[in-house]
């Protein structure tokens, strides 16, 4: 089998090497860059993301990374968001009172948790829904969370294989929030696989197996 | 659905090698920190901790290659601290795949740093790290402790409750509460101090210092930790990561189990590729 190509978009945002690391593990020939045909070219594209929704979205759009999403779902291109690069996919994000617009691929809002502990760091479990093809297996395992923000309130239909709605795993801290979300080309998980060990790898060698 | 509590063993390394004697024989290199990393990650260690003791300044980049070759084979999260002065740091450090960054000192001499590090990075990879001590004689802060430097050998009259609420305030999100009272006693984390931190502060807070026994661990998270740290217990082979969980587990605490689902078909087998 040949070994899927991934490109981790790389808007200025932390620690990519982890990612890159975790999908070369997994098998991925994994490519760290921001050039937009490039982008727009590769097999499967990953969306990081950590610190401010806000300036996220500036450097996702910097590097015409809300382009190339677009297009590459109207074509039916692979796209894996990762924390922050989850949440950017709602409408808009509210950060210390201020909103900011997101990429829109789905509706809904990205709100402060409501915890006694913040931020939500650590190792926490989810729902694993049937039919999810990265999660299947992964019963009862953790995985790794670090954020203050989550949207509470998924807006579509889902978990509804006959529609083929977007399939939604949640998790648990302070209130239930959205943990991931399967939608066709458009995969995406709030916490890290890549710094969630084996259970992370896991998923990520799954979510290959989806795209090849 | 609760969030796990997290088990740290702490590195500290000087010009990349562990310090303290390790001593495990299952280990080709017991020195090298990579590889105790990774022995640690087996083992089920839910993240780590590499505390960068090297005298020389100008030796710093030994540490970023430590950090990246951990980061190549271990997929947990690394928190990295010492000698970090200036957010060049924090950006050398993550780009080299830590996921956190420790500051002590640095954020004592220039708490906006704190403030700059978390408006560019997020706070969620800035940990306050505090050495926290119970006052001497002729020094009086609100809550009785206060911060010390140079491994708490000094003290700065700076109330280490204060500080922490501070620090969190400014952008921090964790609190790493190292107790100079306790550390290398071996009689038990210091539970009046993890208790007037957690009062003041709602970030993450680990507890260190003072690990010696099985039964040191639990009182710790009822007390208010949501992390513990170990260092020389791990090392020595006197206690597993392991055994500290199977502690917490008895008491009814969440901790992360062995994975027992599908494993990744990598997992036992060495890395592919030479890349």
């Amino acid at each position: 089998m040949s070994r899927p190509e991934i490109l981790i978009l790389d808007y200025g945002s932390g620690n990519l090497r982890s990612a890159q690391r975790a999908l070369e593990r997994v098998g991925a020939i994994v490519t760290v860059s921001s050039d937009f045909d490039e982008a727009m070219g590769a097999q499967a594209l990953v969306l990081p993301g950590v610190g401010a929704f806000e300036a996220c979205m500036a450097g996702i759009r910097g590097v015409r990374g809300d382009v190339i999403i677009d297009r590459r779902l109207a074509g039916g291109l692979p796209v894996l968001g990762i924390c922050v690069g989850m949440q950017v996919l709602f409408e808009r994000g509210v950060e210390h009172g201020t909103e900011c617009e997101g990429l829109g691929e789905w509706p809904g809002v990205v709100e402060p948790l409501d915890a006694p502990i913040l931020p939500h760091m650590g190792w926490n479990t989810i729902s694993v829904p049937s039919g999810s093809r990265i999660l299947e297996g992964l019963e009862g395992e953790r995985f790794y969370f670090v954020h203050s923000y989550a949207v509470t309130r998924w807006e579509l239909t889902e978990n509804d294989p006959s529609r083929r709605a977007p399939i939604v795993s949640w998790a648990n801290h302070g209130v239930d929030f959205v943990a991931a979300v399967e939608n066709g080309p458009l995969v995406a998980t709030q916490f890290h696989p890549e710094k969630s060990g084996d259970a992370g790898l896991s998923l990520l060698e799954a979510w290959l197996g989806t795209i090849r | 659905m609760t969030v796990a509590i997290r088990v740290i063993p702490c590195l500290d390394v000087d010009d990349g090698r562990v310090v303290k004697g390790v001593n495990f024989s299952d280990l080709r290199d017991a020195g090298d920190p990579v590889e105790l990393a990774a022995r640690y990650d087996r083992e089920g260690a839910d993240e780590l901790v590499f505390l960068d003791i090297t005298a020389s300044s100008s030796d710093r980049s030994t540490m970023l290659d430590v950090v990246r070759r951990t980061a190549e084979s271990v997929f947990i999260p690394l928190t990295v601290g010492g000698g970090v002065r200036a957010v060049e740091d924090f950006d050398l450090l993550l780009r080299a795949g830590a996921d956190k960054v420790s500051l002590n000192t640095a954020a004592l001499a220039n708490p906006d740093l704190l403030n700059s590090a978390a408006q560019r990075f997020g706070s969620q990879c800035i940990v306050l790290s505090i050495d926290a001590r119970r006052c001497p004689e002729g020094v009086r802060t609100a809550s009785g402790f206060e911060v010390t430097t140079h491994g708490g050998r000094k003290g700065t009259g700076v109330d280490a409750v204060e500080w922490a609420a501070e620090g969190t305030r400014r952008g921090a999100g964790e609190i790493l509460l190292n107790s100079m009272d306790a550390d290398g006693t071996k009689a038990g984390y210091d539970l009046p101090l993890i208790q007037v931190v957690r009062e003041r502060v709602s970030v993450p807070l680990i507890a260190s210092g003072g690990a010696g026994s099985i039964a040191d661990f639990v009182p710790a998270v009822l007390t208010g930790a949501d992390a513990v740290l170990a260092a020389s217990v791990f090392h020595f082979g006197q206690l597993t990561v392991d055994e500290v969980k199977t502690s917490l587990a008895a008491a009814g605490l969440p901790v992360r189990a062995h994975m027992h689902g599908r494993k990744p078909s990598g997992s036992d087998a060495p890395q592919r590729g030479a890349q």
